[in-house]
């Protein structure tokens, strides 16, 4: 017999007992709902965790104070020095006249400190340059570029003011670990998430399967080999995971329009449903793949206990 | 043709099934295995299915020792034998025409097949009427009529039949044996496992008997004698 019959058999006896054996695939199906949903937050969750550590990495920064008698060239020499170094991903300057514009449109309802600046007559504020490191960790030889610099002195005297970054120090480097352990931390969950879900659909599908154990010895009986009698059950597996898969997307549709607006507050930015339909063939691919796979995969291995001969 | 070779089941809480059994059954015979419960009659037709091992002792189908199969070739050797239990052990959620059906596409028959030897089996049986008819639609008997004729579709050489009448009134007692004895005229080795008198001395055909896991009689033509 040609394996096309086989396949065409297993296949129509696969459909046949997912259509017949409706309760059953119901509650396999509702199990595997939960278990890609889970898989399918873990996705929305990582990314909103990326995308929350690129925002938070790109908002640290040192900001170095020139005392206001510092020629505008030497700050643009130490500017330029600085953009050639690999850690450094921009060095801004700020003159003394763009700190005092913006100064004013920040308090420009505050009337009383524009009079206090008004009053002083002169422009109090220093030029500064605000430096943006490539990744966190590198601020520590950014400061230490800084200190040693020949270039921020001036017959002997320092031009700096003050350079935040020491007094930033201590935030900065306790934000590089959180996001350390935060990333750690997340790739730990999912892993021990993902491992949980499938032991359930494992189990589920077990039940199912003991169900048809009866249905499994007389198939054994009769002579039927063993990836007949498994074929078909692989082909019921792999349907509740499809299912389930298309279950998850639809279900995530709601849930994201609905979070999409809370989450574009709390998480600086990220819009959970823009992710949603802009990744959605990507998602509809992994929780239907994960799915079927998971599916396929516990099936196969359930019914391994009834064959034993 | 069937030769059970000095064969011993010890169970693991140290039961002892069969001790030193040693018998032939030839091609076309029909052999009755008689004996109280627990005399060894399931465990000698489990070890003869390849369902189970003897603790010591071989079993031989033809020259081949069924314990030695590879577990790839039972289902092929399974082919060769037809089996009808006292529960009948029809699929429930499956209709007559498909239970039968079902064991001719397992044994990798083709479609064409299936669809002429399903009605021409169930005619055997006398069955033609209920092939659309579901297991919880039929009467004992009648469950019993199909099981024989799934066990038989395949053109077995072997139908074993174990209390096939365990259930069932004393009318379709007596037809399910007439089935079992046609089938046996046909040419198919019949090995019968019972403890109903009435059905041994009617058959008039070899009887083995049982007790306590050994061999006491081994009768041509015998009579349920315990």
């Amino acid at each position: 017999m040609s394996t096309w019959v086989n396949i065409k058999r297993i296949l129509r006896t696969g459909f046949f007992s997912f259509s017949r054996n409706a309760f059953v695939s119901l509650s396999s199906i509702v199990v595997m709902v939960i278990t890609l949903s889970t898989i399918g937050s873990l996705i929305f969750l990582s990314a909103i965790l990326n995308n929350t550590l690129t925002e938070v990495r790109g908002k640290v920064d040192i900001n170095v104070y020139f005392i206001t008698a510092a020629p505008e060239d030497d700050i643009l020499a130490v500017q330029k020095r600085l953009e050639t170094l690999p850690e450094v991903a921009s060095a801004t300057y700020t003159s003394r006249e763009q700190a005092l514009q913006e100064f004013r449109e920040r308090h420009e309802n505050d009337q009383v400190t524009l009079q206090a600046l008004e009053e002083l007559g002169d422009n109090p504020l220093d030029a500064s340059l605000n430096i943006k490191a490539k990744s966190p960790s590198q601020y520590e030889g950014i400061a230490a570029f800084l200190q040693e610099s020949p270039l921020l002195s001036r017959d002997g005297v320092s031009i700096v003011d003050k350079v935040d970054y020491f007094q930033n120090k201590e935030a900065i480097e306790r934000l590089t670990r959180i996001i350390d352990s935060a990333e750690r931390l997340g790739s730990m969950i999912t892993v021990v998430l993902v491992a949980v879900s499938v032991l359930i659909t494992f189990n589920t599908i077990r039940l199912a399967i003991f169900i048809s154990r009866e249905e499994i010895a007389v198939m054994r009986l009769v002579g039927a080999s063993s990836s007949y009698v498994r074929g078909p059950f692989v082909v019921v597996g792999l349907l509740y995971g499809a299912v389930a898969g298309i279950l998850a997307i639809l279900l995530f549709y709601p849930v994201t329009y609905w979070l999409g607006g809370v989450t574009e507050n709390f998480f600086v930015g990220m819009n959970v449903f823009d992710y949603y339909t802009k990744n959605f063939g990507q998602i509809f691919a992994i929780l239907i793949g994960s799915g079927a796979a998971i599916g396929a995969l516990s099936s196969w291995l359930a019914v391994r206990k009834y064959l034993k001969i | 043709m069937i030769y059970y070779d000095k064969v011993s089941k010890i169970y693991p809480d140290n039961s002892v099934a069969l001790e030193n059994v040693t018998f032939t059954i030839e091609p076309k015979e029909f052999v009755s295995i008689v004996g109280h419960s627990g005399a060894g009659k399931t465990t000698l037709l489990k070890l003869l299915l390849a369902e189970d091992r003897p603790t010591e002792g071989k079993v031989f189908f033809g020259s081949v020792d069924i314990h030695s199969l590879r577990p790839n070739e039972v289902p092929h050797y399974r082919r060769k034998i037809g089996v009808v239990f006292q529960d009948f052990r029809l699929l429930p959620d499956k209709n007559v025409y498909e239970n039968i059906a079902f064991s001719m596409e397992a044994a990798g028959r083709s479609d064409e097949e299936v669809e002429s030897d399903v009605p021409h089996v169930l005619e055997l049986v006398d069955l033609t009427s209920k092939i659309w008819s579901f297991p919880n639609e039929l009467s004992g008997g009648e469950k019993q009529r199909v099981a024989i004729a799934r066990a038989i579709v395949n053109q077995p050489n072997i139908v074993i039949a174990d209390e096939p009448t365990g259930n069932l009134d004393p009318v379709n007692t007596y037809d399910i044996v007439q089935i079992l004895k046609k089938i046996n005229d046909l040419g198919t080795t019949v090995i019968l496992a019972t403890h109903n008198k009435g059905v041994i001395d009617s058959l008039e055909r070899r009887v083995i008997t049982l007790e306590h896991g050994k061999i006491v009689r081994d009768d041509k033509e015998g009579r349920y004698i315990i």
